[in-house]
């Protein structure tokens, strides 16, 4: 993916892989800590003032500076488990496969199995499995880019760990979060879980099709959100029969003209 | 059981429970560590942190889980110590500065939504002490 990158990073139990691979591709250098031959002496303060996740910024920089180059437009797909991210992936490559050059690259603790969804739908794809960890953070992100071969002017969707808390604090790289609520959690998850929504650049309300059946208050759901983030972009969607994908499609191909 | 395995259960839970405190331990260790050992120091004593009121993080949980991540590291036994920061907004609509308590800050000059975070969301590790002795 590029000629200076700096892939020792530590990889504890993380695995990479594209879907029929056998072996991870996981760089888990570890960390060394020679004791030093100096003379100690005595207690002495030692300044930092650097960000907790300086180093993890640094590796998203370091991937923007990539897709950049490249013209290619990542998004970073956050929501709760069972939102409907998967499906509105395949959904949404389906629709635009035959204009837009596409990758994804899946998050989840465990299994190929979204991978798997997406690799039907003739894209490249490569799954990250984070074993206990909650979300992706940049490293991953750079390390599954080493696994593919990306083409110029692309859409890359990468589809985070399903978790609306932890995700948030971690910049991959992507040109935007898209954050998706399914109409089946309640509306008052953005009041909830406000880093998210803070975080995103898009918001998806997915399962449209099911709101007859509930008592999900769309408007009230986005004025929530907007309390949080005023800067928020809607698109009301349902995946499974399409209505509204159109909206979202659109957005989809004015990003990758401007990018 | 040996020592190692109970630690991988203790960081499996810790894990789970602390959510994104434990990477951000992991973090802060690591961040320590390179510099105590580029400082010359062999054991690390205490650690500052600056962490902002709105930057999502649970400070007991990330002090269980510095515990768990120095082990066996330069910053093993080392105390981490937190300094709140407060949250400030600034209203969008009518430019009044606030405090801030959270991400759904209501301006309480004019009741708008509109507020710009200017303050709160730090994290940072401000200094180390490292024991030369």
């Amino acid at each position: 993916m590029c000629d200076s990158c700096d892939c020792s990073q530590t990889g504890n139990s993380v695995t990479i892989k594209r879907p029929g691979q056998a072996v991870s591709g996981s760089g888990s250098a570890g960390h060394h800590h020679h004791p030093h031959q100096g003379s100690p002496r005595r207690e002495r303060i030692v300044e930092v003032r650097e960000a907790v996740l300086g180093k993890n910024d640094g590796i998203a920089a370091h991937n923007r500076v990539f897709f950049n180059k490249q013209r290619i437009v990542a998004l970073n797909l956050v929501s709760s488990p069972g939102s409907g991210k998967t499906t509105i992936l395949e959904k949404t490559i389906r629709e635009l496969r035959d204009e837009i050059p596409m990758a994804v690259i899946e998050g989840d603790q465990q299994t190929m199995l979204d991978a798997e969804r997406i690799d039907a739908t003739g894209v490249p794809v490569v799954q990250v499995n984070t074993g206990a960890g909650c979300h992706l953070d940049a490293d991953m992100v750079h390390q599954a880019l080493h696994q593919m071969e990306l083409v110029e002017n692309s859409l890359l969707f990468i589809e985070n760990v399903g978790n609306l808390v932890c995700p948030a604090m971690f910049d991959l790289g992507e040109a935007a979060k898209v954050v998706i609520i399914s109409v089946t959690e309640g509306e008052d998850k953005p009041l909830k879980y406000p880093a998210m929504f803070d975080a995103a650049d898009i918001c998806l309300i997915n399962k449209t099709d099911l709101l007859p059946h509930l008592d999900f208050d769309v408007s009230r759901c986005r004025e929530y959100a907007m309390r949080v983030n005023h800067h928020l972009e809607f698109f009301e969607i349902s995946a499974r029969t399409g209505e509204g994908m159109g909206a979202w499609l659109e957005w989809l191909r004015g990003q990758r003209v401007q990018g | 059981m040996p020592a190692c395995s109970v630690l991988e259960q203790v960081r499996a839970i810790v894990y789970h429970e602390c959510m994104h405190e434990m990477s951000l331990a992991v973090n802060i260790v690591e961040l320590v560590s390179e510099k105590a050992q580029g400082a010359g120091g062999k054991k690390i004593t205490s650690v500052e942190l600056e962490a902002g009121k709105l930057s999502g993080v649970m400070i007991e949980a990330l002090v269980f889980c510095f515990d768990a991540a120095s082990r066996n590291t330069p910053a093993e036994g080392a105390r981490l110590e937190v300094r709140e920061v407060d949250g400030l907004g600034n209203c969008l609509g009518c430019a009044h500065s606030f405090a801030l308590d959270s991400l759904l800050g209501q301006c309480p000059q004019c009741g708008g939504y509109g507020v710009e975070t200017v303050q709160g969301k730090e994290l940072k590790v401000v200094s180390f002490t490292i024991d030369e002795e």
